[in-house]
């Protein structure tokens, strides 16, 4: 095989729909892969944590019904990664079941379905630590000890290509894998073809956010990647996109901490000497990627874990001088919270819209606060009641607070809903580790099965 | 001498998550030109970000010149995990607004 073509209809699938005319073109194109990656670590920790989504139910079918028709149409794979978009095993059961439905639905002719697991048992990380192989820690995080492993609720390991290749090889019509490496699923694909490293983890780097790698900006629109042995080209599906040296280059750093390596289970994809060029009006040429192997197999591993249950409230101010001395008005209500559950076991947390909410104390411009200020305010507890209690003292006592020279002495704030509100139970990311395994295989197990009539 | 918004400059400046701990910022110019005139200012240096954000120096991880998209590339570290309770920017994108009205030195 001297070429082969990859289309992505979708960066992040279900997290909103793709679009159906750019797909269809690439459909039309004839490729002999249709990929899509599901997951990302962006959500934040809760739909890990708690073993839920972050995207509805219907638009992750919407996605999965346009590439599963399409696959069965051309007679093509389909490979989706990090179902679910975290890739925890009830997310890629959840998966493997709207393949059946729809595949029952559509009376479509038997097809191989093949699946494999990514989460991993805190007692086999718990026994690795005890073997004397450190669990390390990315980005400035310290090795795993066995008290944060304690604090988590769920792990999932990042699969490389291994899983894929071995369900492609095992010739599946259809793959819904755990949590991945964005570029993995595509890269495995071209490996299992017989094209080199290099230019299967590039063909997946700039496929795995779809027309994010295009230019005008427009997200969700289906993207078609061609490799051979020599170079990886992309071409822009939507009529009024285009791949170009600018935005194909761009894409190499997004979301990246750098634009020159990406880490893979396995190994690292070079960039530093890659080279662009506009070959056609919506399709940009990449050659000169390198991979080098890792000495060692170590696999990413991701957790979560719950902080507590989690109430939120709302406040507006529009005095100016109550606005200049906000931090006080924070400081009242937090005291008041004090006063009624003690010094610790619970947790306030105050984003001021209007002065620093987005930024922080990242922001230059703090000293310099809007004419109104939204107020949220986060109350977090063992228990849904003592949340809800939190939130409505750290909430309603900014009411209350008591400035020495406030004209407005009838309350101190504004209120669209005097009341707090349920949310998300608090978690945190606990994991962002690497583990050394023997087999890269060992933590993905893997099952087929035929679907169709 | 004459000054020039970075936002002028630039056709794409942004943040995003690099991962659960980092964000990640991206100034990405049309033409080589001002690429070459905005690195020559030094007005977006690891040092100058510091000051911009108001931050260490060491919690910038990365600061990349990239000639391949003409593009000046940063990374700091969070102070918190995304989505822990009391981060307001999970996905990280809404922290390059300080960038927009750096000045750069043009002539």
């Amino acid at each position: 095989m001297d070429s082969l073509k990859i289309i992505c209809p979708n960066g992040h699938l279900g997290f909103a729909p793709l679009k159906v005319e750019s797909f269809r073109l690439g459909v039309a194109a004839k490729p002999d892969f249709i990929a899509a990656d599901s997951g990302s670590d962006d959500i934040g920790p809760v739909p890990l944590g708690s073993d839920g989504c972050a995207s509805p139910k219907a638009w992750q079918e919407h996605d999965l019904e346009q590439m599963l028709l399409a696959s069965r149409e051309i007679g093509v794979p389909m490979i989706v990664g990090s179902a679910g978009d975290t890739g925890s095993d009830s997310r890629v059961d959840m998966y493997v079941q709207i393949i059946r439905d729809l595949a029952a639905r559509h009376g479509l002719a038997p097809f191989k379905l093949g699946w494999f697991y990514s989460e991993v048992d805190k007692e086999t990380v718990r026994a690795k630590i005890a073997s004397g192989s450190p669990v390390q820690g990315l980005d400035a995080r310290a090795d795993l000890d066995e008290g944060e492993l304690d604090a988590t609720d769920r792990i999932v390991a990042v699969a490389g290509v291994h899983p894929y290749r071995a369900l492609i090889e095992d010739g599946c019509d259809v793959i819904i894998g755990g949590r991945s490496s964005d570029s993995a699923i595509f890269a495995a694909a071209a490996l299992s073809r017989g094209f080199p490293e290099a230019q299967a983890y590039y063909l997946g780097k700039v496929l795995e956010c779809a027309s994010f790698c295009a230019e005008p900006y427009g997200a969700k629109e289906t993207v078609l990647g061609e490799i051979t042995r020599d170079w990886v080209e992309v071409t822009a599906m939507h009529p009024g996109q285009r791949c170009t040296v600018a935005s194909v280059a761009g894409h190499a750093m997004y979301e990246r901490s750098n634009p020159f390596h990406e880490h893979v289970a396995g190994g690292v994809l070079d960039m530093t000497d890659c080279r662009y060029e506009q070959v056609a009006e919506k399709t940009t040429r990449v050659t000169g990627m390198r991979f080098a192997p890792a000495d060692d197999f170590r696999v990413k591993l991701e957790g979560a874990g719950k902080i507590g249950e989690r109430f939120v409230g709302m406040a507006g101010i529009r005095d100016p001088y109550t606005i200049a001395h906000v931090d006080e008005v924070i400081e009242w209500a937090r005291e008041q919270t004090r006063e009624r559950f003690g010094e610790t076991g619970w947790a306030l947390h105050y984003n001021v819209f209007g002065r620093d909410g987005v930024m922080g104390e990242m922001e230059p411009l703090r000293d310099r606060p809007g004419h109104e200020l939204l107020i949220v305010v986060q109350g977090v507890a063992p228990t849904r009641e003592m949340a809800e209690e939190v939130a409505m003292t750290g909430t309603r006592q900014l009411f209350y607070a008591r400035l020495p020279d406030v004209k407005g002495t009838a309350g101190g704030v504004s209120f669209v809903f005097d009341e707090v509100m349920p949310a998300s139970p608090g978690y945190r990311w606990t994991l962002n580790h690497t583990m050394a395994v023997d087999d890269p295989l060992e933590l993905f197990p893997r099952h087929t099965e035929t679907v169709g009539a | 001498m004459t000054k020039t918004r970075l936002s002028e400059l630039a056709k794409t400046i942004r943040s995003k998550n690099a991962g659960t701990d980092k964000i990640t910022f991206d100034i990405i110019f049309r033409e080589r030109e001002a690429y070459e005139t905005v690195k020559r200012s030094g007005a977006v240096s690891r040092d100058a970000m510091a000051r911009l954000f108001g931050i260490d120096e060491a919690r910038i991880t990365d600061f990349v010149e990239y000639d391949p998209a003409y593009a000046i590339k940063f990374t700091i570290l969070r102070r918190r995990p995304s989505g822990s309770p009391g981060d307001p920017d999970i996905f990280g994108a809404q922290q390059y607004a300080p960038l927009l009205d750096v000045e750069v030195e043009t002539a």
